[in-house]
C-alpha cells in the first residue's frame, strides 16, 4: 500500500477536527489548551507533507515558526491558569466571564 | 556723518530691557531717573545730529544700519532730515521732561519701574516711527506705539474702566490700521518697493518708468487718511482718545497730546508728494480737520473732568494740523505739531499736578481757588492757556494764526474751512478760559478736608521748563522770520506748498482771530467764575446735554456698530460654532456610542463561543470558496 500526501491531508484533517471539537466541548482550560495543540500541529502536519511533495523547504520553515509561537502561547496561556487556579479552585472556563462587554 | 543717530533709538530700548528685568531691584527713583537719563542722552545726542541742518550744511541723509525684509525694499534703515529731526527733539525733549515729571507724580506706586519701562519702551516706538526710512519701518513703529498707548492706558488695570478704555484704544486703532496696512499694499504693488527714495522721489518715478495714475493716488492717499484719523483721534475715529484719559496723566501728556497722537500728521506730511498728486484727497484731509477741529472743540465746552476738557481739546488741535497738511502748509502743520506739543504736555502736566493736589480729585466743579495753593503750577498754566487759546506772543498764536491766514488764502471753497477754524478758535478760548477758571481762580468748591499743595520739584521743574518754551518756540517760525520754513525746506523739496497769502491780509486775519480770542476769553470769564459756574452751559441756560455727552457719538457706535457686531459674533459663537461645527463633532460620537452600546452583548466573556463563532466563520468561508471553485 503507498502512502500518498492525501493520507496525511486526511490524518491531518481528522486531528483538526478532533482538536476543534475538544476546544468547543470540554470546560476545563488545560483540555482546550491540550486542543489547541492538536489543531496547530495537524496543520504543522500539512505544511510538512506538502513540502515534501513539493521539494519547497518553506513548508518545513512555517512549522518552526508555528512550534516557537505555540510554545510561547503555551507558556503565557499556563501562566495565566496558574494564576486563575490560585484564586479559585476551578478550571471551568464558563466560569471566567467577568470581563463581558 | 550722523551715522549714529540709530543711539538715539538704541538708548531708551536698553533702558526698556533694563528696567524690564531689574528694575523692581533698582527701585524708586532710581528706576525712574535711568530712564530719564536715557531719554535725556538720547535728546543730547540728537540736537548733536541736528547741528548741520540749523547751520543749512546738510539736507539730510539716509542712514542704513542692516538688511530686513529685501523684497519689500525695506531694510532697517534711518531718514535723517529736518522733518525726522524736529520730531525726534520733540520726541525726546518733552520725553525727558515727562520722566522726570513721572518720578514725582508715580512717587508710591507698586508698579513704579513697570510705568518706566513702557515709557522708555514707548519713546524707542516712537523714534522709530518718525526716524524709519520706509514704510515698513514707519508702520512697525506706528504698531509698537498702538502697544505702548495700550499699556499705558491701562496701566492701572486693577479699574475695570482703564482696561476697557485701553482695549478701546487698541481696537479703534486697530480699524485705522487696515486702512493703513491697505496703503502699504497698495504702494507696494504700484512702487515695487516701501523705500521711501524711490516712493517719495518723483525722479526715481520717471527713472523706473512708473505711472502715478490720479485714481490711484487718490485710493492710496485716502486709505494713508484713514490709518491717520486712527492714530491721531480724527472723525469718524476719535472716540479713543478721551477714554484714553484713564492712564496716568504723565502718559496723557506725552503719548495722547505730545507725541504718539500726531503720527498721522507726521505721517501725511512725509507722504506730501502723494497727496500733492491727489488734490482731492488733500481736501477731504482738510475738511475731517476742520470739522473734526469744531466738533471736538464743541463738546469741550461742557466737560467737567479736567482731563477730558483737554483731551478734546487736543483732538481739536490736531485737527487743525490736518487742516494745515490738508491745504499744503506742511510746515504751518509741523509748527503747529511742534507748539501744540509744548502747551499741551505743560497744560496735562499742570492738570496731574492739581489731581495729586486734590488727593485724585478730577472734577472741575469740586476745585477752584487753587491759584493760592499752587502759585507756580497756577503761573504755568496761564502761559499755557494763553498759548493754546493763541494771544499775541505766545507759541499758539504764531502756529494756528499761521494756519488759518493760509487757509483764507487759498480762496474758494476754503472760505468755509477758515470759518470754521475762525468759529473753533473762539470755542477754544471759551472752553479753556473755563477750564482755568474753574479750576484756579474764583472761590474754592471742594471739602475742608482736601488741603491742596504745590507739586514736588521733580514736577515743578518741567512746569516750569515747558512753560518757557510755550511762550517762546513760537519765534521759530514769524512772518517776519521763517526759519522753521527754511529748516524744514530740504524735507519738502519738490513739494508744491501753500503759502501765507501777501500783503496786509495776514495782518487782518491775525487781529480778527486774537479779538475773537480775547472776545472768548472774556465771555467765559466773566461767566464762569462764579460759585455755581460749572453748572452753566456756555450759552444761555439750556441743559446743553448733547455736547455734554459727546453727541452721543459712544451711543450710536454701540447701538449701530458694536450690538450687530456683537450679535454676529453671537451667531457664529452660539449657533455656527457651538451648533453647526460642535454638533457635527459631537453628533458623530453619539452615534459611535450608541453604535457601540448595540454591539456590546456580542461579547459575552464565554470563550468557547467565540471559538464556535470562529469556527463557524472559517467553514462558512471555505464553503463559499468551493461554491465558487478553486480557481
Amino acid at each position: 500500500m503507498i502512502v500518498t500526501p492525501v493520507w496525511y491531508m486526511m490524518l491531518a484533517a481528522a486531528l483538526f477536527v478532533i482538536g476543534a471539537s475538544g476546544l468547543l466541548l470540554r470546560r476545563n482550560a488545560l483540555i482546550m489548551f491540550m486542543s489547541i495543540e492538536l489543531m496547530l500541529n495537524a496543520v504543522n502536519l500539512t505544511f510538512v507533507a506538502a513540502a515534501r511533495q513539493l521539494g519547497d523547504i518553506n513548508g518545513q520553515v512555517s512549522v518552526f515558526f508555528v512550534m516557537v509561537v505555540a510554545a510561547a502561547e503555551v507558556v503565557v496561556g499556563l501562566a495565566i491558569m496558574v494564576a486563575v487556579f490560585r484564586r479559585r479552585a476551578s478550571a471551568s472556563i464558563d466560569e471566567l466571564a467577568e470581563l463581558r462587554g | 556723518m550722523t551715522d549714529f543717530i540709530w543711539i538715539v533709538i538704541a538708548l531708551p530700548l536698553l533702558g526698556a530691557v533694563v528696567l524690564h528685568f531689574f528694575g523692581r531691584r533698582f527701585g524708586e527713583p532710581r528706576a525712574g531717573l535711568i530712564g530719564f537719563g536715557m531719554v535725556g542722552a538720547s535728546f543730547v545726542i540728537a540736537a548733536v545730529a541736528a547741528i548741520p541742518f540749523f547751520r543749512g550744511e546738510s539736507h539730510g541723509e539716509h542712514v542704513f544700519l542692516f538688511e530686513w525684509i529685501e523684497g519689500l525694499g525695506a531694510a532697517a534703515s534711518l531718514l535723517w532730515d529736518p522733518l525726522s529731526a524736529v520730531l525726534t527733539l520733540v520726541i525726546t525733549g518733552i520725553g525727558a521732561l515727562i520722566h522726570l515729571y513721572s518720578i514725582g507724580y508715580m512717587h508710591g506706586d507698586p508698579r513704579f519701574s513697570r510705568f518706566f519701562t513702557y515709557l522708555n519702551l514707548f519713546i524707542a516706538s516712537m523714534l522709530i516711527l518718525v526716524l524709519g526710512d520706509n514704510f515698513g519701518m514707519l508702520f512697525v513703529g506706528w504698531e509698537l506705539v498702538g502697544l505702548c498707548s495700550y499699556l499705558l492706558i491701562s496701566f492701572w488695570n486693577e479699574k475695570p474702566s482703564a482696561a476697557a478704555a485701553g482695549k478701546k484704544a487698541f481696537v479703534v486703532n486697530r480699524i485705522g490700521d487696515v486702512g493703513f496696512l491697505i496703503a502699504l499694499m497698495l504702494i507696494f504693488t504700484t512702487f515695487g518697493t516701501l523705500a521711501f527714495e524711490e516712493v517719495l522721489n518723483i525722479e526715481a518715478w520717471e527713472e523706473h518708468g512708473i505711472e502715478l495714475s490720479v485714481g490711484l493716488a487718490t485710493a492710496i492717499t485716502l486709505l494713508l487718511l484713514v490709518g491717520g484719523t486712527g492714530k491721531s483721534a480724527q472723525l469718524p475715529l476719535f472716540m479713543w482718545l478721551p477714554d484714553a484719559m484713564e492712564g496716568p496723566t504723565p502718559v496723557s501728556a506725552l503719548i495722547h497730546a505730545a507725541t504718539m497722537v500726531t503720527a498721522g500728521v507726521y505721517m501725511i506730511a512725509r507722504t506730501a508728494v502723494l497727496f500733492e498728486m491727489a488734490p482731492v484727497s488733500s481736501a477731504i484731509v482738510a475738511s475731517v480737520g476742520a470739522v473734526t477741529a469744531l466738533f471736538a472743540a464743541s463738546i469741550a465746552l461742557k466737560q467737567r473732568d479736567i482731563k477730558r476738557v483737554l483731551a478734546y481739546s487736543t483732538i481739536s488741535q490736531l485737527g487743525y494740523m490736518f487742516l494745515a497738511v490738508g491745504v499744503g502748509a506742511y510746515v504751518a502743520g509741523i509748527f503747529h505739531l511742534f507748539t501744540h506739543a509744548f502747551f499741551k504736555a505743560l497744560l496735562f502736566l499742570g492738570s496731574g499736578a492739581v489731581i495729586h493736589a486734590m488727593a485724585d480729585e478730577q472734577d472741575i466743579g469740586r476745585m477752584g481757588g487753587l491759584r493760592k495753593a499752587m502759585p507756580i503750577t497756577h503761573l504755568t498754566q496761564v502761559v499755557g492757556w494763553l498759548a493754546i487759546i493763541g494771544i499775541f506772543p505766545f507759541a499758539g498764536f504764531w502756529s494756528k494764526d499761521e494756519i488759518l491766514a493760509v487757509t483764507f488764502g487759498k480762496g474758494g471753497g476754503y472760505y468755509v474751512l477758515w470759518a470754521i477754524g475762525l468759529l473753533t478758535a473762539l470755542l477754544t478760548a471759551v472752553y479753556m478760559t473755563r477750564w482755568i477758571a474753574l479750576t484756579f481762580w474764583g472761590k474754592a468748591r471742594f471739602g475742608e478736608d482736601v488741603h491742596p499743595h504745590e507739586a514736588p520739584g521733580s514736577m515743578v521743574l518741567p512746569l516750569v521748563v515747558l512753560a518757557a518754551f510755550s511762550f517762546g518756540v513760537g519765534f521759530w517760525n514769524t512772518p517776519f522770520l521763517p526759519s522753521l520754513e527754511h529748516f524744514l525746506e530740504p524735507a519738502f523739496e519738490g513739494v508744491e506748498q501753500a503759502h501765507l497769502p501777501e500783503g496786509l491780509v495776514p495782518w487782518v486775519l491775525a487781529v480778527i482771530s486774537v479779538g475773537v480770542a480775547v472776545v472768548g476769553a472774556f465771555y467765559a470769564f466773566r461767566r464762569y467764575r462764579g460759585e455755581n459756574a460749572v453748572e452753566l452751559s456756555p450759552i444761555g441756560k439750556g441743559s446743553w446735554s448733547l455736547v455734554e455727552q459727546a453727541y452721543h457719538v459712544d451711543d450710536l457706535v454701540g447701538r449701530w456698530l458694536v450690538a450687530p457686531g456683537r450679535a454676529i459674533s453671537n451667531f457664529l459663537a452660539f449657533v455656527v460654532d457651538r451648533d453647526v461645527i460642535d454638533g457635527a463633532v459631537n453628533g458623530l460620537a453619539t452615534a459611535v456610542k450608541a453604535a457601540g452600546e448595540r454591539l456590546r452583548p456580542l461579547q459575552s466573556g464565554f470563550v468557547r463561543q467565540y471559538g464556535l463563532g470562529l469556527v463557524a466563520g472559517t467553514v462558512g468561508l471555505l464553503v463559499w470558496f468551493a461554491s465558487r471553485g478553486l480557481t
